[in-house]
């Protein structure tokens, strides 16, 4: 057991999977003898070689469309794009392609890679690299998307994500990348795919998040009145997503709240809340509320903390969901 | 000195058998073997029935959507020619049929694919080929990752990947030149030129006199060859091939031919091109040009060439009934492969066929009243 940082943790998990599995290999821009620029893949290609551990040109679908050839080979490529921002020229190979090798050739070649990729804002960052994608790559067939807020969850996602025989979109929020560290086992372990964690159990109103805003969540909670009672979930898997855990919460609580980084429209929020309706239509004692990035373009980082949904913004809208 | 010369570099052109049946006996002899070349022509053959034959498919409403590749066998084969099946990869767009056939695609996959079933795209184990790729230019860079996983392991295997001359415009081409080169991945792009993007023709589609000489901006070689010329085409492709698998890394080829057919069946290049361009190049068919150095050599006559029609008719025949006997996939099949293990939203809409909450739990049907009841 260790106390690592979300960077650490996940830099663990790499280097444990590479040593069981020589399939395995890292490629991305800037990753061999710099690490990374979050210092994500620190040492591992001293460790493991410049063959596993592999500085590509500087082109996003190139690394992703390589990858996919390299997976359809029989290798399971773990490819870094640099930034969220930076999806956008991979997105084609992603998408159109490692997303649909399995059913366009009914299981002939398949397509077993893990895209890491820093999510999100909230570290004064230049533009473009403070998005949250999530609900686009949610959205296409093919893909499994996940989002660990905390180092103990990323390394049991990480090594389920490149365990699993599929595409695996694993977003890393780079908010929380050396924000705290927790206890982390050293033995190997995984985290199922799909299963929303119950961060703390309430009664009356249900909260449900991922990635960063888990600790904006935990700040609002910390503020309300002692009299109300709040389950707060942490979504961890984006797709497959934890329906069951949600509606049962919800069912008990007959309140939710949904926050993310991303914004509003036809973020993944409203998804949730969709499911919410269908399945709990009776249970509800007030309309779902999403807390959420607002339909604009992702500031520039001085108005950052303005537009993401801040523990001000949560706290309000449980508590006006409360008195509904 | 100011000024100097930093890098220069030239471009080949490559032919062995021109249009009239002239061959170069000092680039071609003993290049491939009397039999083989019987063999090759045969398939040759073959192939422009079965794509002719679909053509009739698509038009008499028993097929959707298909590209013809005539005019372009001889690329595909002799590009086929020079690997080996079962251990190098194919990495194609569609314009090679034969080439797949070649090494190991069962003819009536084909068919199935452009009939819309995706167990067309089911590559049997061991055959070393990726699907049809109907996006422009983003398999190559399957082509360069899987070169380079060959290289990695250490398998000796070699990789042709298959575009045409629209392909080159696309960023994705970029990438896969520069990752195979900077890698050394073993990898020959096979680019068919064959004048024609649907509508656009080659001098829009880029400002190049050529588009061999792309290759020199990667550091690798290029070279452009008659693609309507089995010979030519072999040579250059065997000797990318050596190459790339004595550690030699990848090679560009443009093989100068002619989309003979429309872009598809859904296509008229009436509209774009002149029937005297079409003309100029129907008469330097590969198809024609083979025949003649087969006749010239002794090794056909007239009687072959009727026993052989025959045959490939009988062959493509058999090959419609074969896709045409089989049934249409169940429904389930559009569920059952988009994961290995289906998330279980899937397997519920699959079992439903429902996407209605409703619907997929009927025990809802009336929830309101059971409730008020309770």
């Amino acid at each position: 057991m260790a106390n690592l940082t979300l960077v650490q943790s996940i830099n663990l998990a790499l280097a444990q999977e590479m040593e069981a599995d020589d399939s395995i290999v890292l490629l991305g821009e800037d990753i061999g003898i710099n690490g990374g620029v979050f210092r994500v893949t620190d040492g591992l290609q001293k460790r493991f070689g410049n063959d596993r551990v592999i500085d590509t040109p500087l082109a996003e679908s190139g690394i992703m469309g390589f990858s996919v050839g390299l997976a359809m080979a029989g290798m399971k490529p773990i490819p870094e794009i640099q930034f969220e921002g930076f999806l956008g020229p991979a997105y084609d190979q992603l998408v159109n392609h490692a997303a649909r090798f399995r059913t366009r050739t009914r299981g002939a070649l398949t397509v077993p890679l893990t895209v890491r990729v820093p999510v999100g804002g909230g570290i004064h960052a230049p533009e473009l690299h403070s998005d949250s994608p999530e609900a686009i790559y949610a959205h296409h067939p093919g893909l499994k998307v996940v989002m660990p807020a905390t180092p103990y969850d990323a390394k049991g996602l990480l090594i389920s994500a490149i365990r699993d025989p599929d595409p695996v979109v694993f977003f890393e929020p780079k908010r929380v990348y050396r924000s705290f560290r927790e206890e982390v086992p050293e033995d190997e372990y995984t985290i199922e795919i799909g299963k929303a964690k119950v961060v703390s159990e309430g009664t009356d109103l249900t909260v449900v998040t991922w990635g960063a805003s888990l600790f904006q969540c935990l700040e609002a909670l910390d503020e309300l009145p002692e009299d109300i009672s709040v389950e707060l979930i942490d979504l961890r898997s984006i797709y497959p997503f934890d329906a069951e855990a949600i509606i049962e919460s919800v069912r008990k609580t007959g309140r939710c709240v949904v926050v993310h980084e991303a914004p509003l429209t036809a973020g993944f929020g409203a998804e949730i809340s969709s499911q919410i309706q269908e399945h709990c239509f009776l249970y509800l004692e007030a309309p779902v509320q999403r807390v959420a990035g607002f339909d604009t373009v992702m500031p520039y980082y001085k108005l950052e903390l303005d537009y993401l949904p801040e523990a001000p913004r949560i706290k309000s809208a449980i508590e006006e969901c409360m008195a509904y | 000195m100011p000024r100097r010369t930093v890098y220069e570099a030239k471009v080949e052109f490559v032919q062995i058998l021109d249009e009239d049946g002239g061959f170069d006996e000092k680039l071609g002899k003993d290049l491939i073997s009397d039999e083989q070349v019987v063999a090759l022509y045969e398939h040759m053959v073959t192939c422009r029935e079965l794509d002719e034959i679909a053509f009739k498919l698509q038009r008499s409403g028993r097929m959707g959507t298909f590209p013809q590749n005539k005019g372009q066998e001889a690329a595909a084969i002799g590009t086929a020619h020079a690997l080996i099946k079962g251990t190098d990869w194919l990495v194609p767009c569609y314009r090679e049929n034969a080439a797949l056939f070649m090494h190991g695609l069962p003819m009536h996959y084909i068919l199935l694919h452009w009939m819309g079933d995706e167990r067309g795209n089911e590559i049997p184990p061991g055959v070393n080929i990726t699907p049809l790729c109907i996006p422009i230019g983003t398999h190559m860079l399957h082509a360069a990752g899987i070169a380079y996983a060959s290289k990695l392991r250490n398998e000796g295997r070699v990789v042709a990947t298959f575009f045409g001359d629209g392909a080159t415009s696309e960023g994705d081409f970029h990438e896969a030149m520069n990752f195979a080169s900077v890698f050394q991945a073993p990898i020959v792009f096979l680019c068919q030129n064959n004048q024609w993007a649907i509508s656009v023709p080659r001098e829009s589609q880029t400002a190049s006199e050529t588009f061999a000489q792309k290759a020199i901006a990667y550091g690798m070689p290029g070279t452009q060859v008659d693609g309507n010329d089995l010979f030519g085409v072999y040579k250059v492709v065997k000797e990318a091939v050596d190459r790339a698998r004595d550690g030699g890394g990848p090679s560009l080829i443009e093989a100068v031919t002619y989309r003979l057919g429309d872009h598809t069946t859904a296509d008229d290049a009436r509209r774009y091109r002149d029937q005297a361009e079409l003309d100029a190049w129907l008469a330097k068919d590969p198809l024609i040009r083979l025949r003649k150095y087969l006749e010239t050599n002794d090794l056909w006559d007239d009687q072959m060439q009727t026993e052989l029609d025959e045959k490939a008719k009988v062959i493509v025949r058999e090959v419609v009934k074969t896709a045409e006997g089989i049934e249409s996939p169940a429904t389930e099949d559009l569920f059952n492969y988009t994961f290995a293990n289906l998330p279980d939203g899937i397997i519920t809409q699959r079992d439903t066929l429902r996407t209605a909450s409703i619907g997929q739990n009927p025990a809802q049907i009336g929830l309101r009243t059971q409730r008020q009841n309770a």
